[in-house]
């Protein structure tokens, strides 16, 4: 018997427990972790009106005064969490569908789902002037109609990525001309509120929209990092995955599923943020050179990409209020372009 | 009694239906070559064997019970299966590929556990990897490749093993090499494989039991090849005028074509 092989990676076993870790990915992790808080940090003190850290922390626990409790809680805090959650939520949303197509391409902005859960939110926010709540169920509604239609059209003996992608593009501007003409129909007022919502921003966030996102992502979050492992297999090819054992059509359909739950969320609470579900898994998985999905790492990038986004715009451009989804299509674009000019050199966008 | 075995099978890919009312039956421990011309389904029966296609009528059977009915994890811990083309994922090492063979014995605490490397360590040291497990995958050649892909399906510890076309994309070297590793597993490990093989010859000097199809008849011979492997039956399979003799280094059947026959053709001269 020869000695066990040494496979890359950090060996942890207790008890009943055991696994192994990937140094790297463990401190590109840690260091997104830090980079998130102190962003966090600089976003809750800094501004128009400034506070120390020890203020913050007065508020957060209860021990506040009146200005910066209001500051603190109403204003920066809700916004900031809504910024990670949202990140967090697009990032995972991206890593999952990136996986299952095995194309950098795929991502819910560019395959229609977020157009389409932009359809159900526009359509409540016209039609019945609705709540948060009910703006995020819209979206939800739209989001995983759209994902029928464009998984329904793509499907063909399973499931092929570029066929995925192309069907969805289509799908996506279809959506979009049908969200410009809602607008076209609706109030000044509606048409106002749609339009702002749909650069995408996290400006006058609040707790309404952390509890909406939040609860979406308690829900989901843990399940899609469940299926991380599964995940992991289906990208050496549904025979190789079903012959390990792992019910390829079900995870994929559910693995679906918690993309499109994210992305509606995400896009009912900040509007279709461009580009960031596309990026950031991309970024992570080179941060963490490590094999499999790695939706932790693409969660911790995308909150930190949103967060670090929003801060940006409110201090570059302030005293002007410029939505974050500007900012992260400018990036997200330029980005785009070397992704395309890469892959096309590796001859894998065919 | 046998662990694996099909019944009644009928197989279509959405209408086009490739094999019909089929029976085969595995032998335990066998070299089980399923060979053919193209189109005849010898790939979609192994295909259906390994339950990635399901039957339109018929069903296979593992352990006695239909292979549907049992958990995909439990059949994984049964049969591995070899696809024609696996994906390989990017940044990947050698080791943490083998390493995946495990994941139908693992759980969700317990995802490397002392056993998983004793087994990973084995199948690694069998098809020769060892020395590449911190290699990237995406470096190797391709019959490196084939053979860490195949230390991955034996870490799974199955009795049966599939192996769809197992020598495709190898050249001739690095195709003896695999076959002469998976006879070593059916000799001194004592698994079964079920192999789909292009080459008739191969398949003659390395399978224990045979099975010849023929497109839209099924299985026309099965058997010890020494025993069925005929000129009349190559030419019936393949339609190929041959003649059959022993193969100089092992005894088994050897397929000779005949040689090219001069059809005189009236072209003027010039």
């Amino acid at each position: 018997m020869s000695a066990p092989v040494k496979i890359r990676g950090r060996v942890v076993r207790t008890g009943g427990v055991s696994f192994r870790v990937h140094d790297r990915a463990v401190v590109v992790c840690l260091a997104l972790l830090a980079a998130v808080v102190g962003i966090g940090l600089v976003t809750m003190t800094t501004g128009d009106f400034e506070l120390t850290v020890s203020d913050v922390v007065k508020s957060l626990v209860g021990q506040g005064d009146g200005a910066s409790d209001f500051i603190v809680l109403t204003l920066r805090l809700p916004r900031l969490l809504t910024g990670i959650l949202v990140g967090a939520a697009l990032a995972v949303s991206g890593g999952i569908l990136q996986s299952l197509s095995g194309n950098p391409l795929a991502s819910p902005d560019i395959i229609g789902f977020t157009q389409g859960a932009a359809t159900g939110a526009i359509l409540v926010i016209v039609l019945v002037d609705g709540s948060m709540v009910q703006i995020g169920a819209g979206a939800l509604v739209g989001g995983v109609a759209t994902a029928v239609v464009v998984y329904l059209l793509a499907f063909k003996q399973g499931v092929q990525g570029f066929r995925l992608i192309l069907i969805g593009i289509g799908i996506s501007f279809i959506m979009l001309s049908l969200n410009k003409y809602l607008v076209t129909r609706a109030s000044l007022t509606d048409a106002i509120a749609v339009q702002a919502w749909q650069v995408g921003g996290l400006n006058g966030r609040g707790w309404e929209h952390v509890q909406v996102v939040g609860a979406a992502v308690a829900v989901l979050l843990p399940l899609a990092l469940h299926f991380g492992r599964r995940l992991a297999l289906m990208e050496m090819g549904d025979a190789t995955a079903k012959g390990l054992g792992v019910n390829a059509e079900r995870t994929r359909l559910a693995l679906i599923a918690i993309s499109v739950g994210l992305a509606a969320v995400a896009t009912a609470a900040a509007g279709p943020v461009s580009f960031l579900a596309l990026a950031a898994p991309q970024l992570s998985r080179r941060l963490t050179g490590s094999a499999g999905a790695g939706l932790f790492a693409a969660a911790l990038m995308g909150a930190l990409l949103l967060t670090a986004g929003d801060l940006a715009v409110q201090r570059l451009f302030s005293p002007a209020q410029l939505p974050v989804g500007i900012a992260t299509g400018a990036l997200g674009g330029l980005y785009l372009i070397w992704l395309l000019a890469h892959e096309w050199r590796r001859g894998i966008a065919r | 009694m046998t662990r694996l075995r099909a019944e009644d099978l009928t197989l279509a890919y959405d209408q086009r239906t490739v094999v019909e009312g089929l029976g085969v039956t595995i032998p335990d421990g066998s070299f089980t070559v399923i060979v053919g011309p193209n189109a005849c389904g010898k790939s979609t029966l192994l295909k259906a064997l390994a339950r990635m296609l399901k039957p339109t009528t018929g069903a296979v059977y593992l352990d006695s019970e239909v292979i549907t009915t049992y958990r995909s994890k439990e059949v994984a811990r049964r049969l591995g299966l070899l696809p024609q083309t696996s994906i390989a994922p990017g940044g990947i090492t050698v080791g943490e590929l083998v390493a995946r063979g495990r994941y139908p014995h693992q759980r969700l605490l317990k995802q490397w556990s002392e056993q998983d490397e004793l087994v990973v360590t084995e199948a690694m040291r069998l098809t020769n990897v060892l020395d590449l497990a911190d290699r990237m995958l995406d470096e190797l050649s391709g019959g490196q490749r084939q053979r860490v892909w195949l230390a991955m399906v034996l870490a799974q510890e199955t009795a049966i093993l599939l192996l769809d076309e197992p020598t495709t994309f190898l050249d001739i070297a690095h195709q003896i090499e695999v076959l002469d590793l998976c006879a070593d597993l059916h000799e001194e490990r004592g698994h079964t494989l079920v192999a789909v093989l292009h080459d008739l010859n191969q398949a003659c000097r390395y399978a224990t039991h045979l099975i010849a199809m023929k497109p839209g008849e099924g299985i026309v011979a099965q058997g010890d090849p020494s025993e069925i492997v005929t000129a009349e039956l190559v030419e019936e399979v393949f339609g190929l005028p041959c003649r059959v003799v022993p193969d100089p280094e092992t005894g088994t059947p050897l397929i000779v074509p005949l040689k090219r026959q001069r059809v005189s053709v009236g072209v003027a001269a010039g």
